[in-house]
């Protein structure tokens, strides 16, 4: 709360939500940095002041203890330790922080883990005195593997180093490279000082050689609207049917639930899975009225065109961009309870709205969370412990990789016995695409390098930008256009054209109807391997037949890589007129057979992605392109 | 292309899906109304999850009998034009039936009793569920509070034997006789509320504005002069202009000096202050550093 009139009109409430974790060993001073950012930053009050300073009395402490604020429970304030999650809250102009206060010791992983899951941030203590210790590293291997998306290496007690300036650049690069290995996408280092309030909240004289800001103005230019950008394709799954049995309302069916990716619209044309049937959005309601389209994390109500048997459990998403629908999950579990986990135990796994019956078929490795080694097939997952586990479903459910969507892709287990949460889980990557080879004698090369690790090592990540339209419709120019645009903002695209491709690759194959089909999954295939590489693939090709261009679309489900089709909308008219290999003249003059859009049909895609109408300015369709391009996460923020 | 959620909206999408999990997961939830503020927000929200359909539960309201009689007004007007149901649990019925004994003495109140009058309808009733308008921001041991809080058949609440909540995964199985109690504005400071009731534009009870009473004061606190009150020597009744940050029993209930007479007024003021609600408020939990940890472990609200 701030109390300093800040705020100018305390009706203007502060924009911005952030949710940060913090994470520091015993001693390293996080309950005196979050009692000194709580105090510095307004958030206390008197009457807790006091209360502190009558236990610090009390205590026969000499000082005021700032570590006091934190420690809720009375077994913690006995042991002087945090056991629990607890929760803080304060404000800026700027923001409003919840801040969710675990311990660090290994013997409470299960709750750093708990903090961690839904942050924006996390903070890592670390005492200038020791440097980046096992526990330290620990810490940043929990926040990478909850895929915290920024992590700030907090270094405390720098009072105590005389503020040395190497020793804080010693620490930070260690630090920074070995979250780099865990391929965290963002990392700061502060030097502070928690206990005299440097460079928590206000700046410091000690440290004139340090240039960046403090910590909490670090907190509140931590840049979510990058992460915000990424929204990735259309998630809602389905929590409550609102069927209001009034006579007002009498053919009222509404479904609701919060979105967690995506943006639906009215009027989009949706997949209600795990059926597949598709329908149009009606209209998106809330108690304040209709809206015309919603994003994460809005809570909405969505009323179909068709009346479709839809329940809790179901989901919607865009055609094309569905999740998994698997029976086996592969994935990351952290064990949160005493009974350990064996092969063979049977659980509830609750994933978004739905909850099905498992097994846990195997563990495949243990994660040592000391020094990071593996385990290969442990006897069991005893409590704190994180593995790789395969869980075996009575049904299916509808995944993402926790990678791709932290909503879609996490669960927790449920012990049917005791009713208790007993691990949380992390869905991995989908295995490489499962090529069914025509010699049995080739089997699939697994690489050691993981797809995602590949695309954040590259800082950008792959996917297929598909433009298809008659002959001249502009599909080449517009690739080019975007390859060359993107290229300069530093970003890996690369043109398969299909002129081009009909040169090499693609030299075999003639005009027929079976040659174009196979011409087509050429390309599919290529642009499948230059986005698996963390490449834009634009493909600029005819492709005239929706069955063709939809059996991409399938593939890149397949493998779950991005699919984006653009249907260059350039009529038959405009495109002849243009004409530029005369083309069509020669079709009309009868000199070239099988010409699509003259005497070969073109199939118009009645679910593209995006429609690109002619006539309008390059740089015009380029930029409502890099737009649509970011709102589905293909295109990080701005380029 | 940026969408943003303003934070209070954020914090109301949030609360939306806490309940709709609630009503979804649960057999028979109830909604816990006392007229106070907090519980005025969580009307509000399961309006924005259920219209246009009724409430998937019940309110309830436990009833201390020391009330102020604007709050019990307002409470019956709201539900009135909600058009939903409220069920009324006595703590003078539980007296009554010598389930509980009245304290006596200065400083009593029925503070404490109600949670066997409240634990006692839950199992009448046979609730599995029951949503409170509590936040972490109150007091220290609520800030370790999950937003679904496992109650065991005896009601009693075990800090170190909570479920660990990650993501928005909540898991609310009971089986009979135990309950949860859900938090959905958990994460909401007083603050907040207050701002949320002024973008609402949402009706609070008089006694949240400033008004002239007769008060007596009583450790550094402003209690209404009634007849819950028992006046100690020395002490002298007298009127000056009062608001209360919070509804409770009356006679621990204490009110603030202000001339707060509106809501943007209020929202200044909570703003500015430098005393949090409980410790300005509730002579209840001055009475030990633990007092609040106690009694949430025997199943306070
Ligand atoms: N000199 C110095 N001491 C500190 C600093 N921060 C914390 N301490 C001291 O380190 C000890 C442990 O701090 P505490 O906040 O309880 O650590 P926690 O276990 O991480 O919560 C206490 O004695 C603090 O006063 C600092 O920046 N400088």
């Amino acid at each position: 709360m701030n109390s300093d009139g800040n705020i100018d009109n305390p009706l203007d409430a502060p924009a911005e939500l952030l949710r940060v974790a913090t994470a520091g060993s015993v001693d390293d001073g996080k309950s005196t940095l979050i009692g000194r950012l709580l105090h510095d930053s307004k958030a206390i009050h008197d009457d807790q002041l006091e209360a502190v300073e009558r236990t610090s009395r009390e205590r026969g402490d000499g000082r005021f203890d700032l570590a006091l604020l934190t420690d809720g429970l009375r077994a913690e304030r006995e042991q002087g330790i945090t056991i629990d999650v607890a929760y803080r809250f304060f404000a800026t102009a700027r923001r409003s922080f919840i801040l969710a206060d675990t311990p660090g010791h290994v013997r409470y992983t299960r709750n750093m883990v708990t903090g961690a899951s839904s942050a924006d941030v996390a903070v890592v203590l670390i005492d200038a005195r020791n440097g980046v210790l096992e526990q330290s590293k620990r810490h940043a291997f929990l926040a990478a593997t909850l895929r915290v998306p920024h992590l700030v290496a907090c270094v405390n007690k720098m009072d105590l180093v005389d503020w040395d300036q190497e020793r804080f650049e010693e620490i930070a690069a260690e630090f920074r490279a070995f979250a780099a290995r865990l391929g965290a996408p963002d990392v700061a280092a502060v030097p502070v000082s928690a206990l005299h309030g440097d460079n928590v909240v206000e700046g410091s004289a000690n440290a004139s050689w340090y240039d960046g800001p403090p910590l909490l103005r670090l907190l509140e230019d931590v840049d979510l609207e990058a992460d915000r950008r990424a929204l990735g394709p259309l998630r809602l799954p389905v929590q409550w049917v609102v069927r209001p049995h009034d006579d007002e309302h009498h053919d009222y069916r509404g479904y609701a639930g919060q979105l967690t990716g995506g943006v639906l619209r009215q009027g989009d044309e949706i997949e209600v899975l795990p059926g597949g049937a598709r329908t149009r959005v009606a209209s998106i309601d809330s108690f304040d009225g209709p809206v015309d389209e919603a994003w994460p994390p809005m809570s909405v109500i969505v009323r179909l065109d068709d009346d479709l048997d839809v329940s809790r459990g179901d989901s919607f998403c865009h055609p094309g961009t569905a999740p998994r629908v698997l029976s086996t999950i592969d994935a990351t579990v952290c064990w949160l309870d005493e009974r350990p986990a064996r092969p063979g135990a049977r659980y509830l796994v609750k994933h978004t709205t739905r909850t099905a019956r498992a097994e846990l078929a195997a563990i495949v490795s243990r994660t040592d969370v000391e020094d990071l080694s593996l385990l290969p097939s442990p006897p069991e997952l005893a409590l704190n412990d994180i593995g790789r586990v395969t869980l075996q479903l009575a049904s299916p459910l509808l995944v993402d990789s926790y990678a791709e969507n932290r909503t879609t892709g996490s669960f927790i287990l449920i012990d049917e016995d005791t009713n208790a949460t007993v691990g949380a889980g992390m869905v991995a990557e989908p295995p490489p695409p499962d090529d069914t080879p025509h010699s049995p004698n080739v089997v699939w090369q697994r690489g050691s390098v993981g797809r995602e690790e590949r695309w954040l090592a590259l800082g950008q990540r792959g996917g297929t930008v598909w433009f298809t339209g008659l002959p001249a419709s502009g599909k080449s120019t517009i690739a080019q256009a975007l390859e060359a645009r993107l290229v300069a903002a530093g970003r890996s695209a690369y043109v398969l054209d299909g002129d081009n491709l009909r040169h090499g690759l693609n030299g075999d194959l003639g005009f027929d109807a079976a040659a174009r089909a196979e011409n087509v999954r050429r390309a599919g295939e290529a642009a499948r391997i230059l986005t698996d590489a963390g490449t834009l693939a634009l493909v600029a090709l005819v492709s005239p037949y929706a069955a063709d261009r939809d059996a991409v679309r399938a593939r890149h489900a397949e493998g779950h890589l991005p699919f984006f089709e653009v249907f260059v909308d350039t009529s038959l008219d405009e495109c002849e007129n243009r004409d530029p290999k005369g083309l069509y003249k020669r079709a009309r003059a009868g000199e070239l057979s099988g010409m699509t859009g003259i005497d070969d049909p073109y199939e118009p895609p009645a679910n593209a992605e995006m429609v690109l109408v002619g006539g309008r300015q390059l740089e015009q369709t380029l930029d409502d392109l890099v737009a649509a391009l970011e709102e589905t996460g293909l295109l990080p923020g701005r380029t | 292309m940026t969408r943003e959620l303003s934070y209070l909206r954020l914090l109301e999408a949030e609360a939306i899906f806490v309940m709709r999990e609630v009503a979804a997961e649960l057999e028979r939830p109830v909604l816990l109304f006392s007229g106070g503020k907090d519980s005025i927000v969580l009307l509000r929200l399961a309006e924005k999850a259920f219209r246009p359909a009724r409430f998937p539960f019940p309110l309830m309201h436990v009833d201390t009998g020391h009330n102020f009689p604007e709050v019990i007004e307002f409470r019956d007007r709201r539900v009135e034009e909600l058009g939903e149901r409220l069920i009324v649990a006595s703590v003078q019925d539980s007296i009554d039936a010598g389930r509980v004994n009245e304290e006596t003495g200065p400083g009593a109140s029925r503070n404490r009793l109600q949670t066997t009058t409240l634990l006692d309808a839950i199992a009448e009733h046979r609730f599995d569920a029951a949503f409170g308008g509590a936040r972490r921001d109150e007091e220290r041991a609520r800030a370790k509070e999950r937003v679904f809080s496992f109650r065991d058949e005896h009601g009693q609440w075990e800090p170190k034997a909570q479920r660990p909540e990650l993501w928005n995964l909540y898991n609310g199985r009971v089986r009979p006789g135990e309950h949860v109690r859900v938090f959905p504005i958990s994460n909401w400071t007083e603050l907040d509320v207050w701002r949320y009731i002024a973008a609402e534009e949402l009706e609070v009870p008089s006694i949240y504005f400033a008004h002239r009473r007769q008060v007596i004061e009583r450790d550094g606190m402003l209690l209404a002069d009634s007849e819950f009150v028992a006046q100690r020597p020395g002490e002298e009744p007298f009127e000056t202009s009062v608001r209360y940050r919070t509804v409770g029993d009356l006679a621990v209930t204490g009110g603030v000096r202000s001339e707060a007479a509106t809501l943007p007024e209020v929202v200044a003021e909570i703003a500015a202050t430098r005393v949090t609600e409980r410790g300005e408020t509730r002579a209840d939990d001055r009475v030990s550093e633990a007092a609040m940890e106690d009694r949430k472990r025997v199943g306070y609200f």
